[in-house]
């Protein structure tokens, strides 16, 4: 530990502490416009200048990169410092006279209007101070090293290679968050012939992906962190004091030998882009439900705003219900929670704006508990619901405030009217469909789907969480459509129903089960493939077919498939089935 | 003591199976020391009437091979049947009808159009075609009637027992008699009605020697199409062979010489259809999801009824085509 006095205060800091950490400890403010904690001292500003006295011998050093010494007495405050200061403020500001963050620190500075007057003023309030923190931010954390310094003296300025648009920028953004005037803006444009994609999504790379997540931590995206993209930046470990941010870590396969398993393996959300008449991906402002759940999150990229992308409050939102669910042409059944999220976002939207609302919707389905009391208080909130199957969104542009603006086609048929409605933002009620893995998911576990996609249940009614497969539940949407308390109750259920076999310690299975006969079975092995429970051996010593009877669950598939009919269903023979047509027959 | 009289029949078949019962080759002298052979049409000189003129029950054995096409084949069928104890479908014809029975596609007006009209080398320019009964002047001559469909021998007379192939094997066939030889000697009982002879109660699988895998086939193949792999099931290579629904007995014949089992022996125990049956297994193991892709590889089956049905027709749930 080094020992050292700062105006005065006797202060204890460990080697390699630079004055200005050192300052910053006792509290005494230096100032400085070109220092961040995120990168090595630049000290190109000077302001954070300060005396250093060590015995009869005194020096001006940048406090931002100097090191602390044994014995050093600091001055921040001395009239040579402050002389030193007020000039280098009046040289700064005499530039940049409008720029705010010059401003600021010329008043706390004590410093008034510039006794000079700069070849190169440049009065603008976003003026490029010459910090070089984004240059900086761009060597040494990102490790792009895109921005750089070019020319000298009053002539330096700050440009990219060439002074072009770069295929070394990874478009981070990094040097527009530490521009300390707003020089550098992040502007969304067509980038080499590629439509900028603009999607609601998290608003950093390392994210909490929900406040109500078990265990709640964050994660990281690697497709936008800036460290896997070029090495660099780890400021996120930097920071974090348990030392907890990890980016070696890898997805890794762990086997745990288990007796049941509950799949909620949840759905995926329609894709509205084949709809083009609703120009999703095309049209500016039409959103998913998903991508407005995430504009009216307060942690979203809008912080709960709505907003249109110019970044304006709409005058007025369409909320159209059933896209891609009750349609023939893709899925004919009703997605069942659209509706309630539907109106749940009409009273957002109705509690943080004033604009109107359009539900346009096919039947309101307000099926659940307080949910008709919540549709009526939309009603009361003045939010208006048309009833018909949207046509078309169509964009037109206008000269007004509002460039753009989408009119949606409709027929009212209740009134019996064709509508067109002009809206400044469109929400669709995207469908839930079964998720696009799903084939390969209840092949793994021998279970089927139902005509709909989703997992089938054993029975619709008497067993809607256990499926075919003895052991595996199914709970949620990864079953069907539906809400919370219905996901919750089904979950519950099927927990209920793998404690009580844990409980018990043994399982009963039922009697119904095929059986090979050795006397016929050749082994022609036909059937080895077929069992959708995986319940068939085939045995090489004896070259014939087996059926394990636990696994078994009497489906018959081998026993059509059998060649030989060596392999019979108990209870369900070539003879009892022909006696109970017979019996049939003789009625 | 008189010696056990033999009779054996051909009706509509090709003469494989007289040629298989002279297969046994130096046994055949057992059986003429055996057996009186009373009526065989094909090797000796017998009558009709002769057999006619016989008491009922006299034959004790015949072996009857052959399909029921026309009124002649039944007429001697029901002959037969009275005058032995013992009668045997012999050979695949009389027992489900076989080749002969895949005329049972189509109808007897097609067959005498194709045979007497149409086929290249036929010259009919006053269109005739054969009459049961014809007048000529020294009185009437007559043939036998055409049926509209082939049928099995069982379809028309009660059988006693089986033995199938096609032809049956000259060793199943030499132990079949050695067999009936053994219980007419020594008193010994007879095996219970309907058994099948000469066979065994698997499937034809049991005996081929290849080596059988999961079955997973992408596509379908003619036994011209592809070399086969002499030692992998032909199944597995996408070449039909109906091994696995044809009942064991002929040793594996045709596999052995790398041409897929056509199923002569019959279905085996317990399946009443044969070529439903090895469709349905067929259909479940093609390895594909999407329905076009199944239905462009179920158009590589060339003749599917010629294919699983071509021995078993008569003896099959339809019995021929529904026309």
């Amino acid at each position: 530990m080094i020992t050292l006095k700062i105006d005065g205060i006797e202060v204890q800091v460990p080697e390699e502490t630079t004055v200005l950490k050192a300052a910053e400890k006792v509290g005494v403010w230096i100032p400085t416009m070109c220092h961040n904690d995120l990168f090595e001292p630049y000290a190109v500003c000077r302001l954070c200048s300060v005396e250093v006295v060590r015995g009869k011998r005194s020096r001006v050093v940048t406090a931002c990169n100097y090191p602390v010494s044994e014995g050093i007495e600091v001055l921040t405050d001395s009239e040579n410092i402050r002389w030193i200061r007020k000039f280098l403020m009046e040289l700064i500001l005499s530039r940049w006279p409008n720029v705010k963050v010059v401003k600021e620190m010329a008043e706390k500075l004590n410093v008034g209007k510039p006794r000079y007057e700069s070849l190169e003023k440049d009065e603008a309030e976003d003026a490029c101070i010459l910090c070089g923190q984004c240059v900086n931010v761009c060597r040494e954390v990102v490790q792009a090293n895109v921005i750089g310094f070019s020319y000298r003296g009053i002539k330096r300025e700050v440009v990219l290679p060439l002074g072009e648009q770069s295929d070394k920028c990874i478009v981070c953004g990094a040097c527009a968050l530490v521009c300390p005037t707003g020089h550098i803006k992040m502007v969304i444009e067509d980038y080499k012939g590629k439509k900028p994609e603009f999607t609601l999504g998290p608003k950093t790379s390392i994210y909490v992906p929900t406040m109500q997540g078990i265990p709640r931590v964050p994660v990281i995206d690697a497709e936008s962190c800036i460290h896997f993209k070029t090495g660099g930046c780890e400021v996120c470990a930097k920071v974090c004091e348990p030392h907890a941010v990890n980016y070696d870590m890898k997805d890794e396969i762990v086997e745990i030998d288990v007796g049941q398993i509950l799949l909620s393996t949840g759905y995926d959300i329609f894709d509205a882009s084949k709809m083009t008449q609703f120009g999703y991906g095309r049209l500016n402002d039409v959103y998913s439900s998903l991508e407005f759940e995430m504009m009216l999150s307060s942690m979203g990229p809008t912080s709960g705003k709505v907003l249109t992308k110019d970044g304006k409050e709409p005058r007025s939102i369409g909320i159209v219900h059933c896209v891609g669910s009750r349609d023939t042409n893709h899925h004919p059944y009703c997605s069942r929670v659209c509706c309630m999220y539907a109106l749940k976002f009409a009273h957002l939207v109705c509690d943080r704006t004033d604009a109107e609302i359009y539900q346009f919707y096919i039947d309101m389905r307000a099926f659940g508990k307080g949910y008709e009391e919540f549709y009526v208080r939309i009603l009361d909130e003045g939010v208006k619901v048309i009833r018909g199957k949207v046509a078309e969104v169509s964009e037109v542009t206008s000269s007004g405030e509002y460039k753009n603006q989408l009119i949606i086609r409709c027929e009212d048929t209740l009134a019996g009217k064709i509508l067109e409605v002009p809206v400044d933002m469109v929400i669709l009620c995207n469908a839930i469909e079964p998720r696009k893995d799903i084939d390969a998911v209840r092949r793994l576990f021998s279970i089927s789907k139902s005509p709909d996609g989703f997992f089938l249940e054993r029975h619709p009614k008497l067993d809607p969480t256990s499926t075919m497969s003895d052991g595996i539940y199914i709970a949620g949407c990864a079953q069907g459509p539906k809400d919370i308390p219905d996901t919750v109750a089904q979950a519950s259920s099927a927990a209920a129903r793998i404690l009580s076999y844990i409980s018990k310690g043994e399982v009963e299975i039922d009697p119904v089960r095929a059986w090979i006969d050795d006397k016929y079975c050749a082994g022609c092995r036909i059937c080895n493939n077929l069992c959708p429970y995986t319940a068939i051996d085939f045995i090489e010593e004896k070259k014939i077919s087996q059926i394990n009877d636990v696994l078994c669950k009497g489906c018959g598939t081998c026993v059509a498939a059998c060649p030989a009919s060596a392999i019979t269903g108990k209870g369900f023979s070539d003879a009892q089935i022909v006696a109970e047509l017979e019996g049939l027959l003789a009625i | 003591m008189a010696k056990p009289k033999l009779a054996l029949y051909w009706a509509a078949s090709c003469g494989g199976c007289e040629v298989a019962v002279l297969d046994i080759e130096v046994k055949i002298l057992d059986v003429a020391a055996f057996f009186d052979i009373i009526f065989w049409p094909c090797a000796t000189d017998f009558k009709y009437k002769d057999v006619e003129a016989m008491p009922d029950k006299s034959i004790t054995l015949c072996l009857f091979n052959g399909s029921i096409r026309n009124s002649e084949n039944e007429k001697l069928a029901k002959l037969l049947r009275a005058k032995s104890v013992v009668l045997v479908a012999f050979g695949s014809c009389a027992h489900e009808g076989c080749i002969p029975a895949l005329a049972n596609l189509t109808t007897k007006e097609e067959i005498f159009k194709t045979v007497y009209l149409d086929t290249v080398s036929t010259y009919n320019p006053e269109k005739r075609f054969p009459q049961p009964i014809t007048k000529i002047k020294e009185g009437e001559i007559e043939i036998p009637v055409f049926y509209e469909r082939v049928k099995a021998l069982d379809q028309v007379v009660d059988v006693d027992y089986y033995i199938p192939g096609c032809p049956p094997q000259s060793t199943q066939v030499a132990a079949v008699i050695e067999a009936v030889i053994d219980i007419l000697q020594n008193g010994k009982p007879l095996p219970p009605k309907g058994t099948i002879l000469g066979a065994g109660d698997k499937t034809c699988c049991d005996e081929c020697p290849r080596t059988r895998e999961e079955k997973k086939i992408k596509h379908f193949y003619r036994p011209h199409e592809i070399f086969a792999d002499p030692n992998k099931c032909l199944l597995d290579q996408g070449i039909i062979c109906l091994g696995p629904a044809t009942r064991s007995g002929c040793g594996a014949l045709c596999v052995k010489a790398n041409v897929p089992c056509r199923g002569c022996y019959g279905a085996p125990p317990n399946v009443h259809d044969q070529g439903a049956k090895m469709m349905s297994a067929i259909s479940s193991v093609i390895d594909a999801q999407d329905p076009a892709e199944i239905d462009k590889i179920i158009q590589e089956i060339v003749d599917p009824v010629g294919t699983f049905y071509r021995f078993s027709l008569a003896h099959s749930t339809l019995k021929g085509a529904n026309l």
